[in-house]
């Protein structure tokens, strides 16, 4: 092993008191990443388990590459359909690699150097986090988002919604759907409407989304087939038109034990019962529309901002469902809810969690004090 | 006389009383849009504070205890109402945008807290320079965070275009999220993350 020998040659210079000890957490980062770490916790109890930090990591990105996959082709595919021309597969995944490479190297540069600087500047290791979140980000955008746009998100969401709270495992709120929410209230121009979605698009084709064709006041009729919403060949934010693609990236996250199935399950019951109580469009479209598959698979199911306890992911699942649901039907800003309904959620899952353990003790205590008096 | 000098640098760093004291927030996000509604109201503000201030300080040996806040807030309501009689006479337009935040000075946390916890207990000249400290302290904060918000927010500073046509040719947009109030706070925010670390060394 030619590498393992390599690092080991330099890493002396790395250590305290070595030339380069200042970037001391950048090398730990890239060693790291390489090869599994040999040191262990000695201290405390522990369950061990293969499922470590890098691991899950790996295994939500891996979820990811389906949506990607397909995201990037319909970039293409979307482009030639609004100009009318005839393309053949490779050139259509083609154009659409060639828009969807500056997002990924955006997303990744801005991302890490701020990850590299605040490490440096803690001198704590180099957080994993931001592989996720840095995969994710492109894919909840619109194609044609302005890369400066993107890196400002970028900025944003890593600084104000990880950086401050003390890194990855800290944060609040969903990075990734921060840097979505950053734009989508910064430039609403750029992010929502029909000028947005595709790639160069010709000038006389619409580029309505279906959920922007519900907000305008269209009906069912209006709307693209139920297999075109479902395979994805519909015009969208990158990575989420195929709910094909959605569901075996999360059928991979709930196999491979990261993704909790309770809210899964939990936001699909309220956002139907939301929307058949409400809506006038069957719940079935509701459930195609949008972001709502990506949001439930990917994003709600993080789990540094669920809900922890088991009781509280069931409603903590079920409010974003039905609250994801309440905005689009009933807001007249904003066509999709699903971020917005994920970001409150977040920020409510520690109450939601609080009050589930609080009744929890009362319970417990009852049942100690019905113990102790039949006991006497 | 270092220690007079202290009453008004304080309040500008290390004791300022919005990104330290965390009072008279709701007025920092409220009208900090635009650069030359929050001078306005950082100049009311340290008014009212410094003579409200002076006044309370040299009543304070008649006022008593148990009657103390009711004649704090009459003395801090007929100044306020003075200012905001000065705002329409002489400034329409700016009384206009700060609407009802001019009245809600005598809410401001700031000033009944000054008056509470300084002028109740030291002399007048003391008690007017603490005053205007705590009104620049207050002030200083509401023009760093409106200078930002309407710099990116509408590419303006005091009205004045600022920044070049040519970049908005070239794809720059006006960032809408800073005119919303919650970048107010996230910038009050940032300024109290920066000004932190700088307090703990001490």
């Amino acid at each position: 092993m030619g590498l393992r020998n390599y690092i080991d040659k330099i890493k002396p210079n790395f250590e305290a008191g070595g030339k380069f000890a200042k970037y001391h957490s950048t090398f730990e980062a890239f060693e790291t990443f390489l090869y599994t770490p040999d040191t262990v916790t000695v201290n405390g109890a522990h369950i061990r388990d293969a499922n470590d930090m890098k691991h899950s990591l790996i295994s939500v990105v891996f979820a990811l590459i389906p949506c990607f996959l397909f995201g990037t082709w319909n970039i293409g595919y979307q482009h030639f359909l609004s100009l009318g021309a005839d393309a053949t597969f490779w050139q259509t995944i083609g154009y659409g690699l060639l828009r969807i490479i500056p997002l990924y190297l955006v997303s990744y540069v801005v991302g890490l150097v701020i990850e590299f600087t605040f490490a440096e500047i803690r001198k704590e290791p180099v957080n994993e986090g931001y592989f996720v979140t840095g995969f994710l980000i492109p894919l909840i955008m619109p194609v044609d988002v302005p890369l400066w746009m993107l890196a400002l998100a970028v900025a944003f969401a890593v600084i104000i919604g990880k950086e401050v709270f003390g890194g990855s495992g800290m944060n609040v709120v969903n990075p990734a759907l921060l840097a979505r929410a950053f734009l989508f209230f910064s430039y609403p121009s750029k992010m929502t409407g029909d000028n947005v979605w595709i790639a160069d698009k010709a000038d006389a084709y619409s580029g309505a989304t279906p959920l922007g064709t519900i907000f305008n006041g269209g009906s069912v009729n209006d709307l693209p087939s139920l297999s075109d919403m479902f395979i994805g060949t519909i015009s969208g934010s990158i990575g989420e038109t195929s709910k094909i693609a959605v569901l075996i990236g999360g059928i991979f996250l709930i196999i491979s034990g990261i993704a909790s199935l309770r809210i899964i399950v939990a936001t699909f019951i309220g956002a139907i019962s939301m929307s058949l109580l409400i809506s006038d469009i069957p719940f079935y479209y509701h459930l195609l529309m949008g972001g709502f598959m990506f949001g439930t698979f990917f994003m709600a199911t993080d789990p540094v901002t669920a809900a922890q306890t088991n009781i509280g992911k069931w409603i903590y699942g079920f409010l974003i469902g039905a609250i994801a649901i309440l905005i689009r039907v009933a807001n007249p800003g904003y066509p999709e809810g699903m971020m917005l309904a994920i970001l409150l959620l977040n920020v409510f899952a520690p109450l939601i969690d609080w009050c589930v353990v609080a009744c929890n003790i009362r319970k417990r205590k009852k049942r100690w004090a019905a113990a102790e008096r039949s006991d006497k | 006389m270092s220690k007079t000098i202290n009453l008004i640098t304080a309040p500008l760093s290390k004791a300022n009383p919005v990104t330290v004291l965390i009072l008279g927030i709701c007025s920092a996000l409220a009208v900090t849009a635009k650069l030359k509604p929050a001078i306005v109201m950082a100049l009311s503000v340290t008014v009212v504070t410094a003579l409200s201030n002076l006044i309370i300080s040299l009543l304070r040996k008649g006022i008593p205890s148990k009657i103390r806040i009711i004649v704090q807030l009459i003395v801090v309501a007929t100044l306020v109402i003075l200012v905001d009689q000065f705002l329409k006479a002489f400034m329409y337009d700016v009384s206009k945008q700060l609407s009802v935040f001019v009245g809600l000075i005598i809410t401001n946390c700031i000033v009944m807290g000054r008056l509470e916890a300084f002028a109740m207990g030291h002399k007048p000249l003391e008690s007017l320079l603490d005053g205007i400290g705590n009104g620049l302290g207050y002030g200083s904060i509401l023009v760093i965070v409106a200078f930002f918000r309407e710099l990116f927010g509408s590419g303006t500073l005091l009205g004045y275009q600022v920044i070049p046509q040519g970049l908005y040719d070239f794809g720059y947009i006006n960032n809408g999220l800073m005119i919303l109030p919650p970048m107010a706070l996230i910038i009050i925010g940032i300024i109290i993350w920066l000004q932190k670390p700088e307090e703990d060394s001490k």
